[in-house]
């Protein structure tokens, strides 16, 4: 689609970087795009994509770097800016009003605030000509909030066509669209660049990336690590970018497997939103083993985990843990089941940000002798199990007293680890027990899982980090599409041949009757 | 410009908001007392004389708090948890409507076995007309705003139905009120020759059992942990709707003991008018004493006072005793907007 003559370049970003506090969101990135482009940022979640767009729209003020629009410098700081210089964002999440029309939600916002009069006539005229052009067919008086989400979302192009927009940003735009949708989208976005606009695709998933974008650019950890022409790059080499492949020699010795304590049989659970669900997963956890999780983010870790960790139970197929057969599943009963779950999201549902670190470490434990009898908590026994995680797993803090939320993400974690290492766990669920920490407290970390692992406990590593897996798991599985590829030992494959997997090949094609 | 939180808040970050809240509360009223064309020094120093100035007056403010002590400890209570209980003026209701019932005949009992049964009964009839609510929330989502808000009107039209009805005094003039209570229900005074009874007592005490209750129970910790984060809480087993359920109930028992002690310490009978919005109130009060239960009686006090002190100051001053309402309103949002800043700075971008 690239112009044989010189193509203008339309946006800039220039070495832009953005720190918060120690954590550095944006390492000096730069892009260009330009006009008739379509590009794609690729990334993690976390990878800092999302830090970029909102500098490019001045929510954040960036540390160092410019950004320029068709030439000029956008002032830093201006939420209007961009909107004036012609970028239209489609967020992920719809910013529609419901019970407007969709002609009403077109216009709002663009008419002055005291001026009475619109001018309705030409707004639909202009609606109607905007819609031919790109194809994107939507009844002007509907309801928005009677539309498909489909339909929602080519009113939110149209929001921003309709402002002059001539550079569009869509941010994980297929989230939420059906594949007849997805094409439907391509289709507009091919006539938009056709028409001369530009577009930035964010997305994480491969295959639209592939189909959509003339160059695709990577970021991780904050930096932009790799920049090629689509027809450079297949699915493995972007999914092994994505996710890192400069694999460390891994320094860990062999766990020694021990008897199944808990058993998949073929297991499915509901998609949630974009997000699938279980496919027919089978999975043993053996003691003395870690068992690494790989897979690009949204492709069922998160029910496996919810499955693991009591929160949802299998909507067929069995889960069986110490060879009995479990019906019903809930947190409370996978705690006295002896699982440790270290959760994904460790400030959402790991801990209460202004619950103090004796709140915290008892939150499993809380109804349970010796900090609760009849009733009664005995904060006096709580607070000596905080003191004792503190000392024992250096927590870095003022006290227990102190609300968590003060303490730093990895003595969040470790206050985490010591509450649920400290119960002896037969099994041990990890989710991306690592992510956003310094490489001291990632160390101390896993050096805590390895240990309860040569204990005898059964060690579940979720991560999207293929080096993390591949460094201290005695089997990997690779989970795409909700379906879990066979184990590998450790060893026995290497980061392309994982990519692969992650990319979706590999797996026995689904029997047409699988829900 | 954002917010951003503020990690050690200073001593003075804490205080000097909301002494500042309360110092423009009664600029304001000193205003609009002038544009009624009094002075404002004089007024402020009748509030404060009508509301604590004698002894009278004083006890004046303690009755006109002990409802709003049992309203505000009950909406305390269930906001701590998250779950917006705006009908502690139904639940208060409720709970006159059983000591009525009750109390006027039906059982013949001694005061030291019927006055705590009455207590008892109201707390579960208050329990009871939260329930509803709480389980529609909890099995269908249905918010709890609401239909709480909701069932104030529906409950006082089926106590106005009743008063015309059933329970309607014989002896009454045709008036819409109940018979009277049986001297045995009736709370005794504190001190003979006071009039000031036992309810406040008793809200003294419901106070200090809440304190307990979120402290130092199980069921205080969860209904904490609910209410501070439903997600995390869930995730480590606390089985959330379950806390909801028995909040609700604590909740709704806390107000109808308004009712009760109304009824029983003060007025006697059941009329349309037991409730000045006194169930409406407790959320000013609970949200001045930041949800804390020992602070709700302070700010039920000062509450009271302000009501008690323009009234009397109303009739010397004649500045219209509206001025109340207005001095509650400033001061409950100038606090509301302290509190933000004494947790959050301003951020200029």
């Amino acid at each position: 689609m690239k112009n044989a003559k010189a193509a203008q370049v339309v946006l800039r970003l220039d070495s832009i970087t953005k720190r918060f506090g120690k954590l550095v969101a944006n390492d000096a990135i730069s892009l260009s795009l330009q006009q008739g482009e379509v590009i794609a940022l690729l990334g993690e979640n976390g990878a800092g994509k999302t830090t970029l767009m909102n500098i490019l729209f001045g929510q954040y003020t960036a540390d160092e770097g410019t950004v320029e629009v068709f030439g000029d410098a956008l002032p830093p700081g201006n939420p209007r800016a961009a909107l004036d210089a012609g970028v239209g964002m489609v967020h992920q999440h719809f910013t529609l009003a419901d019970n407007m029309t969709v002609l009403e939600n077109v216009t709002l916002g663009t008419q002055g605030l005291l001026s009475l009069r619109q001018d309705r006539a030409a707004a639909r005229a202009k609606l109607a000509q905007l819609a031919t052009d790109f194809g994107l067919q939507v009844h002007p008086d509907a309801k928005v909030g009677s539309l498909t989400v489909g339909e929602r979302q080519r009113v939110e192009i149209l929001k921003a066509l309709y402002r002059d927009a001539r550079i569009l940003i869509l941010d994980e735009p297929t989230a939420v669209l059906t594949p007849q949708e997805t094409d439907d989208l391509f289709a507009t976005l091919r006539k938009a660049v056709k028409l001369g606009l530009s577009v930035v695709f964010i997305s994480h998933k491969l295959h639209e990336v592939m189909a959509i974008s003339d160059r695709v650019l990577i970021l991780r950890h904050g930096r932009l690590v790799a920049e090629r022409p689509i027809a450079e790059v297949t699915k493995e080499t972007l999914a092994s970018l994505m996710v890192g492949s400069e694999v460390k020699a891994p320094t860990v010795a062999p766990g020694q497997p021990g008897k199944t304590l808990m058993r998949l049989h073929e297991v499915s659970t509901p998609d949630r939103g974009s997000a699938p669900g279980l496919k027919r997963v089978s999975l043993s956890l053996r003691a003395g083993q870690v068992i690494g999780l790989a897979g690009v983010s949204g492709n069922g870790q998160g029910a496996l985990a919810d499955l693991v960790g009591g929160l949802i139970g299998p909507a067929t197929g069995r889960l069986e843990l110490d060879e009995a057969h479990l019906n019903t599943w809930s947190p409370r009963e996978a705690v006295h089941a002896g699982i440790a779950r270290i959760p994904e999201d460790r400030h959402k549902t790991g801990t209460i940000a202004e619950f103090d670190l004796t709140e915290n470490a008892i939150l499993e434990a809380y109804n349970q002798p010796p900090y609760s009898r009849s009733g009664w908590m005995n904060w006096r026994r709580a607070e000596a199990f905080t003191r004792e995680v503190i000392d024992t797993y250096d927590v870095r803090c003022p006290g227990p007293a102190t609300r968590i939320r003060l303490l730093s993400g990895g003595n969040m974690q470790k206050l985490i680890l010591g509450r649920v290492l400290e119960a002896n766990p037969r099994i041990i669920l990890a989710n991306q027990p690592v992510r956003g920490l310094d490489i001291g407290a990632v160390n101390y970390v896993h050096s805590q899982l390895l240990a309860a692992r040569d204990r005898g406990a059964a060690v579940l590593l979720i991560s999207e980090d293929l080096d993390e897996i591949m460094a201290l798991s005695d089997v990997i599985h690779v989970i795409s599409e909700g379906r879990l590829s066979p184990g590998f030992a450790r060893g026995t494959k290497t980061p392309a041949e994982l990519g692969v997997w992650m990319a979706g090949h590999g797996f026995e094609p689904e029997t047409a009757d699988a829900s | 410009m954002r917010l951003e939180p503020v990690a050690n808040p200073s001593i003075w970050r804490t205080t000097v908001p909301p002494a500042i809240a309360i110092g423009s509360t009664v600029v304001v009223a000193s205003l609009l007392a002038m544009a009624a064309g009094a002075n404002p020094f004089s007024v402020l120093g009748l509030i404060l004389k009508g509301a604590f100035g004698s002894k009278f007056a004083l006890l004046e403010t303690l009755n006109r708090a002990t409802p709003l002590i049992f309203t505000g400890l009950s909406v305390a209570v269930a906001f701590r948890a998250r779950l917006w209980n705006i009908g502690a003026e139904a639940q208060l209701y409720a709970g006159a409507l059983i000591t009525v019932v009750l109390g006027t005949g039906m059982l013949q009992w001694g005061a030291f076995a019927l006055l705590p049964a009455l207590a008892i009964a109201s707390m579960l009839a208050g329990a009871l007309v939260l329930l509803v609510p709480a389980l529609l929330k909890v099995r269908f989502g249905v918010d709890e705003v609401v239909t709480t808000l909701l069932f104030n009107f529906i409950f006082l039209l089926f106590i106005s139905m009743l008063l015309e009805g059933p329970l309607k005094d014989p002896m009454g003039m045709g008036w819409p009120k109940s018979e009277r209570l049986i001297a045995e229900a009736r709370l005794p005074r504190i001190v003979d020759g006071l009039r000031l009874h036992w309810g406040f007592g008793l809200a003294l005490i419901a106070a200090a059992l809440v304190w307990v209750i979120e402290r130092r129970t199980t069921l205080g910790y969860e209904m904490r942990a609910v209410g501070l984060n439903r997600e995390a809480a869930g995730f480590a087993g606390i089985p959330v709707n379950r806390v909801l359920i028995k909040t609700a109930l604590l909740a709704g028992g806390l107000a109808a003991l308004a009712g009760f002690s109304e009824v029983a310490g003060l007025k006697g009978n059941l009329t349309l008018d037991l409730s000045p919005g006194f169930g409406y109130t407790g959320i000013i009060v609970a949200m001045l004493a930041l949800l804390n239960p020992l602070a709700v009686v302070a700010a039920a006090l000062f509450v009271a006072g302000i009501f008690v002190g323009a009234d009397s100051m109303s009739r010397a001053a004649s500045v219209p005793s509206y001025l109340a309402d207005i001095m509650l309103a400033t001061a409950l949002l100038l606090m509301v907007l302290a509190i933000l800043l004494t947790r959050f700075r301003v951020v200029r971008e």
